[in-house]
């Protein structure tokens, strides 16, 4: 394939998604007009745009609140995560004996540990019961990933590195966090997205006069059948998720592309 | 130098009856006895499961054996500190540059990069990888990968190398040309090689000894002295001797598997 060509069906990969997005809003906007369907049941693009111009100083408000929470679980969980799974591969024995209870905190549905997290924070630092909320849901798949790239780590080198009489230091910095890293990126990727759904879930459950952050603005908009508002809201979320989607896809691509075969550019 | 000054080279490694049987009962090595002289190229050469890359990892010490005695003939008694291993795959860290992947060894025991930088340098033009020091594995051919993890395996100079089945994954051309080139870096190096094969011609095409192993359970038939002189070259390759004790090594071999 020659250069021409690539770059051709690279922008392609741009142009044919948004031509397929503005003719499904052209769609959506003439049968809102034509079939003139009232604002409460489905508003007309147009409406939702209004209605994002009105209320954009405390949509935006409200997008920085839930962007704050999402990305501080995501970065604790990280870290969190991460550092957990190092001491897993350092011992064999505090993994056997912390493993189950991670398990647990997962599968146990966040929305019904939530009522108990708020009581025990208290209503009045919401914030911090919504932090430690979506830390709850994006923290396991880091550490799960990590745990096992921390263990997948080439044996013969891990003897190469034994036979060099490398520590544990080393093996774990020059050979365990290197092999793990495309997992945990992938791991990464996972709970970016599970941040912000913990974030918006915990949001809904903490309930009215409290939240200030998107979530309630969508709840808030229901109760008023103000449904442009909601839209506005939920295109906002799902910018919000997009853009930390490509955030953490483009980091992947920087530290992995030289030498990861997911990551490297192949030539057909 | 031919085989003749072998005998009295003095010895650095003995091997007695050294046995191994793992955890599933299986027995890997039955009672091996050898001796390993300084400067030795040494083949161990048998079928898959005769124990030759278990015997080859308890002389480097990465596993013990479960009978029997390894006793080198250092000052100390140990094994010495270094020691280049040399795996079937190149076992290169794919995040690590060329340059980066022979440094290994010398980072691991503290050394700045700068002041290894001459050795690095010396190391991969050994292996005619100079020009590649910036490349990352995965941009390498298979013999160029396997060519990193000689360089890397050498840039310490060992006194030992060991090698198992380092180019049984590579197309004849190069394997014929990487057999050729580590002979000749023997001759020049003259450090004592332990190489395990499957492949008798390679066997008698590089080794002083040829140590041939049979399997269930593992053990030693027998020895064959390859009596050519070095450099031994394309001309070996085609001459009576070479066939001849491709032959032998061979039926030794087969009388071994026979029950």
């Amino acid at each position: 394939m020659n250069g021409e060509d690539s770059s051709f069906s690279r922008a392609m990969r741009v142009v044919v998604p948004v031509v397929v997005g503005l003719v499904f809003l052209g769609i959506w906007e003439a049968f809102v007009r034509i079939g003139d369907v009232p604002p409460f049941v489905l508003p007309a693009p147009s409406r939702i745009w209004e209605s994002f111009i009105l209320n954009f100083g405390s949509l935006m408000a409200s997008l920085w609140v839930t962007l704050r929470v999402t990305l501080a679980a995501f970065l604790l969980a990280a870290v969190g995560g991460i550092g957990l799974a190092i001491l897993f591969s350092q011992s064999r024995r505090i993994e056997m004996a912390l493993f189950p209870y991670a398990v647990v905190l997962q599968v146990t549905p966040v929305v019904a540990i939530a009522p108990l997290v708020l009581i025990w924070v208290g209503y009045d630092r919401i914030e911090l019961a919504l932090l430690i909320l979506a830390w709850i849901v994006a923290f396991f798949p880091i550490l799960s990933n990590t745990t096992l790239g921390l263990r997948s780590a080439d044996h013969n080198l891990r003897d190469l590195f034994r036979l060099y009489g490398a520590s544990r230091w080393q093996i774990l910095t020059e050979l365990q966090l290197p092999s793990a890293l495309p997992y945990i990126l992938a791991g990464m990727k996972i709970s970016g997205g599970l941040a912000l759904i913990g974030a918006v879930v915990a949001e809904f459950v903490a309930g009215s006069g409290t939240g200030t952050g998107l979530a309630w603005r969508i709840v808030e908009a229901g109760y008023r059948l103000d449904i442009p508002r909601m839209f506005a809201a939920l295109f906002l979320l799902s910018a919000l998720g997009i853009s930390i989607f490509f955030c953490l896809t483009w980091v992947e691509h920087l530290l992995l592309r030289r030498w990861h075969e997911s990551a490297v550019r192949r030539e057909f | 130098m031919t085989s003749a000054d072998a005998s009295t080279r003095p010895p650095l490694l003995t091997l007695s009856g050294v046995a191994k049987t793992y955890g599933g009962g299986t027995v890997a090595l039955a009672g091996v006895d050898a001796t390993i002289r300084q400067g030795d190229f040494i083949s161990l050469v048998g079928p898959s499961g005769c124990g030759k890359s278990t015997l080859l990892r308890i002389v480097a010490g990465l596993i013990g054996p479960s009978g029997g005695d390894v006793c080198w003939h250092t000052a100390d008694g140990a094994r010495p500190a270094d020691i280049g291993f040399v795996f079937q795959d190149a076992t290169l860290m794919p995040w690590a540059s060329v340059l980066d992947n022979v440094f290994l060894p010398l980072k691991l025991r503290g050394m700045a990069r700068e002041k290894a930088q001459p050795q690095l340098m010396e190391a991969l033009e050994r292996v005619g990888l100079a020009d590649f020091s910036g490349a990352f594995p995965r941009e390498l051919s298979g013999g160029m990968k396997m060519r990193v993890s000689l360089a890397r395996a050498l840039v310490t100079e060992p006194p030992v190398l060991l090698m198992d089945e380092p180019f049984a994954a590579l197309d004849e051309f190069t394997r014929e040309k990487l057999d050729d080139d580590l002979l000749q870096l023997w001759s020049s190096l003259r450090w004592t090689v332990i190489f395990v094969t499957h492949s008798i011609y390679e066997s008698v095409y590089l080794s002083e000894r040829v140590l041939v192993m049979g399997a269930r359970p593992g053990r030693v038939l027998g020895e064959v002295g390859i009596e050519a002189p070095y450099p031994r070259g394309p001309a070996f390759r085609r001459s009576h001797g070479y066939v001849d004790y491709c032959a032998v090594v061979s039926t030794a071999l087969r009388e071994g598997a026979a029950p």
